[in-house]
């Protein structure tokens, strides 16, 4: 047990650093973002509501917890991906596979989602005025935002990658989370949206991680545009909590169920289901 | 020695039934210590069912099975550790190069080493064995067909199982990747006293490669044994042909010997252009997929 997890420890360090030596894995690191630098750009010099904020400064650490949440739909697609290919029957074949499976992917998830982080955050300090890491306790906030963030979004997004079959499927669950994302106040703050729409936002991380980050990131006095003018700590952690207890309970029973079903024949057919759509 | 009549695997009274239909009736057989054994049978008979349910992969509906002295449904870890699989339609790890791939995947069995079978095997003589020197720094993805099959046996044998599943391993081959695989695996079962249960639905192949062949059709064991004793067993019935006063003849027979004699004790001369055809193992396999076939289309 304790080698498989030092195995799986291993194994997500060679995928990151695989991540981070091809071509078509280094564009994806780079095109988001360059993206959503090029919209904060954009958005530098506008105002929101008189507050004396500007949007940008208030957009960099709402992206930044996005990408955190969004790393439940990279964990639903690798474990997508690498059951139409045959890696997670590999694990199951092997001793303690599953175990070096799941702490592999985990740490290359979250590994390639930290990397991702810097990439955007690094420049975007520079590019966007009004941000900084002040102290200690922002430190130390951005730390646990981040650390409990993932543990809310990795389980969940093992939960969606179990239940949807098909890279087709994975597809369709972007959509509806595209739409979360637009109302979770990443690039407008949700207090300026219709009462209904926050209720909703705040069922799920996104609008928890962008609030997360910007306590840690902003100045104390952005805490004004915030619902009820407070940083919610406390909430916070509470949603992100229950999104992560929930997640770790459920995503090894669904995990479990999903490794159970997989076998070379059931992997054949998927196989040619997926030559037959593309031909 | 004992170890050698030993049974690896004892399958009794294997059913498999999905919703209305029976893949399996009733199969029963042993894998002794050391053997290679071919289940062989054409598409649709069972054999990847059989050998999924062996792996530990799939639940059978009925019947007992031992694998290595455990019910493969309940298989632990250690037992795990102690069989290899190799599939044909593993795809996975495109961008991990060939001896990463190896040693990583061989390192879980390092925990499962004892003094009689220390684990796992050495990656390099591993790519070795395996005829993968020279690919041992290339990424995966850019494998040939056979030379990831090989891949996948190294990485099937990288614990040093006592116990080796190979799937159609030769499915979708060129001849002579196919010939390089068969060397490949007499090699490895000459040398290591490694068992093999391996599916195909090619005769040349388990001739080739099996001690003793199984022969499956319709969920059931039509033939058990070596190549020779099946030849005698189930091959049916030679075909007579000849000609008299102008009229073609055509019969079936088990003792063609016996019928040509009373054939001329009672025509004489009057009997022309005799054939013989023996019937062959080939012949008779071909004959039982083909019957398979029909069914099959006409169902």
């Amino acid at each position: 047990m304790s080698a498989a997890v030092r195995a799986g420890w291993s194994r997500g360090w060679i995928e990151l650093r695989q991540s981070f030596t091809n071509g078509a894995d280094l564009w994806a690191h780079f095109f988001w973002p360059i993206l959503m630098l090029a919209a904060l750009f954009w958005l530098r010099d506008s105002e929101f509501a008189s507050s004396g904020l500007l949007l940008g400064t208030l957009a960099l650490p709402s992206v930044l917890g996005m990408n955190v949440a969004l790393g439940m739909v990279n964990m639903s697609q690798q474990l997508t991906a690498d059951r139409e290919d045959g890696t997670l029957l590999r694990a199951k074949a092997t001793p303690y596979g599953m175990v070096g499976y799941l702490v592999g992917t985990v740490v290359s998830v979250a590994g390639v989602l930290v990397t991702d982080l810097l990439i955007f955050l690094v420049p975007g300090i520079f590019l966007v005025g009004g941000v900084a890491l002040e102290g200690a306790g922002a430190w130390l906030t951005l730390l646990w935002v981040l650390v409990l963030g993932l543990v809310a979004a990795l389980p969940a997004g093992a939960v969606l990658g179990s239940l949807f079959v098909s890279p087709r499927g994975q597809g369709l669950i972007t959509l509806p989370l595209l739409g979360l994302i637009a109302i979770s106040g990443i690039f407008y703050p949700v207090a300026a949206l219709p009462g209904w729409v926050q209720g909703v936002a705040q069922v799920f991380p996104f609008y928890w991680m962008g609030l997360g980050m910007r306590s840690a990131l902003l100045p104390d006095a952005a805490v004004a545009v915030e619902l009820g003018g407070s940083w919610r700590h406390l909430e916070t952690a509470g949603v992100l909590g229950v999104w992560a207890v929930v997640g770790l309970l459920v995503a090894p029973v669904v995990l479990r169920r999903m490794a159970r079903r997989e076998s070379g024949s059931v992997l054949a057919e998927r196989r040619e289901r997926a030559l037959r759509r593309l031909g | 020695m004992a170890i050698n009549r030993q049974s690896v695997v004892d399958v009794e009274g294997l059913r498999m039934r999905y919703g209305a239909n029976d893949i399996l009736h009733d199969v029963a057989f042993q894998v002794r210590h050391g053997e290679v054994l071919a289940l062989l049978g054409p598409n649709g008979a069972g054999k990847t069912t059989t050998i999924e349910i062996l792996e530990g992969f799939r639940m059978r509906s009925a019947g007992r099975v031992e694998v290595l002295g455990a019910d493969p449904a309940h298989g632990d870890e250690r037992w795990r550790a102690r069989i290899g699989v190799v599939l044909q339609s593993w795809r996975d790890h495109g961008k991990w190069r060939v001896r990463e791939l190896i040693s990583h995947l061989g390192s879980y069995y390092a925990p499962f080493s004892t003094d009689a079978i220390p684990r796992p095997w050495n990656p390099d003589d591993l790519i070795d064995a395996v005829g993968l020197t020279e690919q041992a720094d290339k990424k995966i993805k850019f494998l040939s067909g056979g030379q990831r099959r090989r891949l996948d046996v190294a990485i099937g044998i990288a614990g040093r199982p006592e116990l080796l599943f190979l799937d159609e391993p030769t499915a979708a081959f060129d001849p002579q990747a196919r010939r390089e695989f068969h060397d490949l695996v007499r090699g490895l079962t000459g040398t290591y006293e490694t068992t093999v249960l391996l599916t195909t639905h090619d005769l040349d192949e388990a001739e080739k490669l099996a001690d003793r062949i199984i022969v499956l059709n319709g969920g059931r064991i039509v033939a058990d044994g070596s190549a020779a004793e099946l030849a005698r067993r189930i091959v049916g019935s030679d075909e007579v042909r000849w000609s008299r006063e102008g009229h073609r003849f055509t019969q079936s027979t088990t003792d063609s010997t016996a019928f040509v004699r009373g054939l001329f004790a009672q025509y004489g001369e009057a009997i022309a252009e005799l054939e013989v055809h023996r019937a062959s193992l080939e012949q008779t396999y071909l004959a039982l997929v083909r019957q398979a076939e029909t069914k099959e289309g006409s169902r």
